[in-house]
């Protein structure tokens, strides 16, 4: 090995083991203790074994936030920002440069606008005397008190606004790579437009597809500051997804060890999805 | 591929449909940041106003924590770089016995939610006695930011022929001088869209200051902003708004610099060539 190398290496190396290896070996560590609030009780830490996972896997709350963790990631990842993104950039394609660019920048106005933001402007549109109620109103409905009757819906709905963006731009991407000869063969030899859709167009970009939904899988696991700022994971606990129910049981109750328990489950989690994503991208080294 | 008018039409139609849906949350935030009289519903300001801004503004605390804000940023996106930059050049330039494992546990990282591990963070911070302190965040962000960063600018520096250097090497420069006067100058857009992509993600980001510092006087505008639609949001729309829009105007700014850079990071199938 390089002398050279070693040295180059050694400023990045010893940034991620301080603060990206050693937490996620805490994370294994504390998992297993009745760690609880800070200062003098931390001194006194003990291993407790399993006893914050039966605890945990005991406790109804966990179970329901990891059920609703697992609503928010098909519903606003895999349902609607991969779906939608994909929808928006099949119709995008082959239109005017000029209409493209002007869709472009409106959904991408979302997805650069910071997360609390994001939410100050859905919470603001879904409030009762906003925007939505407003244009449901002049409609002739009655208004809804969006945030409070249909919780996990509103956030679902700011997430994808957030996100579809990506998931867009992903698309386009991939489908402009689409060489135009394969079409067009497939159109000398007959075929219809969803078999073209179906048979030439999904094959070709299926590897963009499967990279993008787990990135989005990755990336929507890990939102907190959204909900945390739309619905604080309320009303009651309708938003507690697993982050919001990590950061309560750690940062509000100071149950560390319970936290750090969660916590390990979300990292598993985590852990599959990008095993998996790793896996589908065949990363050729 | 021939489409039918009709379908044309239904295509147009549906396109201004979705962007309306895209666009209307954002335009209250742009009219009610102009209006004094904002209410939760969008609508054009009867009066168009600065007035709101200007109170933003001229509050000291805001300015310094919109300070603040860029310090950290700054501060991630050149720790980012540099030290991404030094671990990138040996794993492009020279074969080294553990470049895979190492390159695949990188590439592992990069994916892994940083929301998961805040809990242990604080832990450690607290055992450290670095909690509080604005340098010690930035530093962490900027080791969470690593692995992508690390990721991408080896990818960018394996575009950057061998040969370039060698020639700068038989002139007598060392390494450390031909990164910088030959490989750093022609990855360029490279290093612009790792630092603008790092810079943009520490803006936004309000969980990791939220946990990590305590003092009011050391919180970032994400935090601020926060703590503002606490107190006065539900009241104050106009200045709700006002603050929102200056707090993302770094970001969109930054978009619009970079977005000729980054169309090339998006097609996901050329990201795999390691």
């Amino acid at each position: 090995m390089h002398r050279k190398a070693i040295l180059f290496l050694s400023p990045s190396w010893i940034l991620l083991l301080l603060f990206f290896i050693t937490p996620m070996l805490l994370t294994f560590g504390f998992a297993f203790t009745n760690l609880s609030l800070t200062g003098t009780d931390a001194a006194n830490i003990q291993f407790i074994g399993f006893q914050n996972f039966t605890n945990m896997f005991q406790d109804p709350e966990f179970r329901i936030s990891v059920f609703r963790t697992l609503i928010f990631l098909l519903f606003s990842a895999v349902v609607g920002q991969v779906v939608l993104g994909l929808i928006l950039a099949l119709l995008m394609k082959e239109k005017r440069r000029g209409f493209r660019r002007f869709i472009g920048v409106i959904v991408i106005a979302g997805w650069v606008t910071p997360e609390i933001v994001v939410a100050f402007c859905w919470v603001a549109f879904l409030s009762d005397a906003g925007t939505f109620n407003a244009i449901l109103q002049g409609i002739g409905f009655e208004p809804i008190t969006w945030l409070f009757t249909f919780p996990m819906v509103s956030v679902i709905i700011a997430n994808i606004w957030h996100g579809t963006a990506f998931s867009m731009m992903v698309f386009q991407a991939a489908l402009d790579d689409v060489p135009k000869s394969v079409q067009e063969a497939a159109v000398i030899d007959g075929a219809s437009r969803w078999q073209i859709f179906f048979r030439v167009t999904l094959p070709i970009v299926k590897g963009s597809i499967v990279t993008n939904m787990m990135l989005v899988t990755l990336q929507t696991l890990g939102v907190f500051t959204l909900i945390y700022t739309m619905t604080g994971g309320g009303p009651g606990n309708a938003t507690q997804i697993l982050p919001i129910f990590m950061y309560n049981q750690a940062f509000v109750n100071y149950q560390f060890g319970y936290g750090t328990a969660i916590s390990l489950v979300l990292l598993v989690i985590g852990t599959v999805a990008s095993l998996l994503y790793m896996r589908f991208m065949k990363v050729k080294l | 591929m021939k489409v039918s008018k009709k379908e044309l039409v239904i295509h147009y139609l549906a396109l201004i449909f979705l962007a309306i849906c895209f666009l209307l949350p954002f335009l209250w935030l742009v009219f009610a940041s102009f209006d004094q009289q904002a209410t939760q519903a969008i609508k054009l300001p009867e009066k168009w106003t600065l007035d709101n801004f200007t109170a933003i503004l001229s509050d000291p605390s805001n300015i310094r924590s919109f300070a603040i804000g860029l310090f950290i940023s700054l501060g991630q996106a050149t720790i980012v770089v540099i030290v991404a930059g030094l671990a990138a050049y040996p794993l492009s330039r020279y074969r080294l016995r553990y470049k895979r494992s190492f390159l695949l546990t990188i590439l592992f990282m990069t994916s892994l939610p940083i929301t998961a591990v805040m809990v242990p963070v604080y832990q450690l911070f607290l055992f450290l006695n670095i909690q509080d302190s604005i340098i010690f965040t930035t530093i962490f962000l900027a080791a969470s930011g690593l692995p992508y960063a690390i990721w991408m600018m080896k990818n960018f520096m394996d575009a950057v022929p061998i040969e370039l250097e060698e020639s700068a090497w038989v002139d007598g420069a060392s390494v450390l001088t031909s990164m910088r006067k030959v490989v750093g100058p022609l990855m360029l857009p490279g290093i612009f869209t790792i630092a603008i992509f790092t810079f943009t993600g520490s803006w936004g980001n309000f969980f990791v200051p939220y946990i990590l510092l305590q003092t009011q006087e050391k919180l970032p505008a994400s935090v601020t902003l926060y703590q503002f639609f606490g107190n006065y949001g539900i009241i104050e729309y106009g200045k709700l708004a006002a603050f929102s829009m200056l707090y993302t105007m770094p970001s969109i700014i930054l978009y619009i610099f970079a977005q000729k850079y980054m169309s090339k990071g998006f097609s996901l199938g050329g990201a795999s060539k390691g």
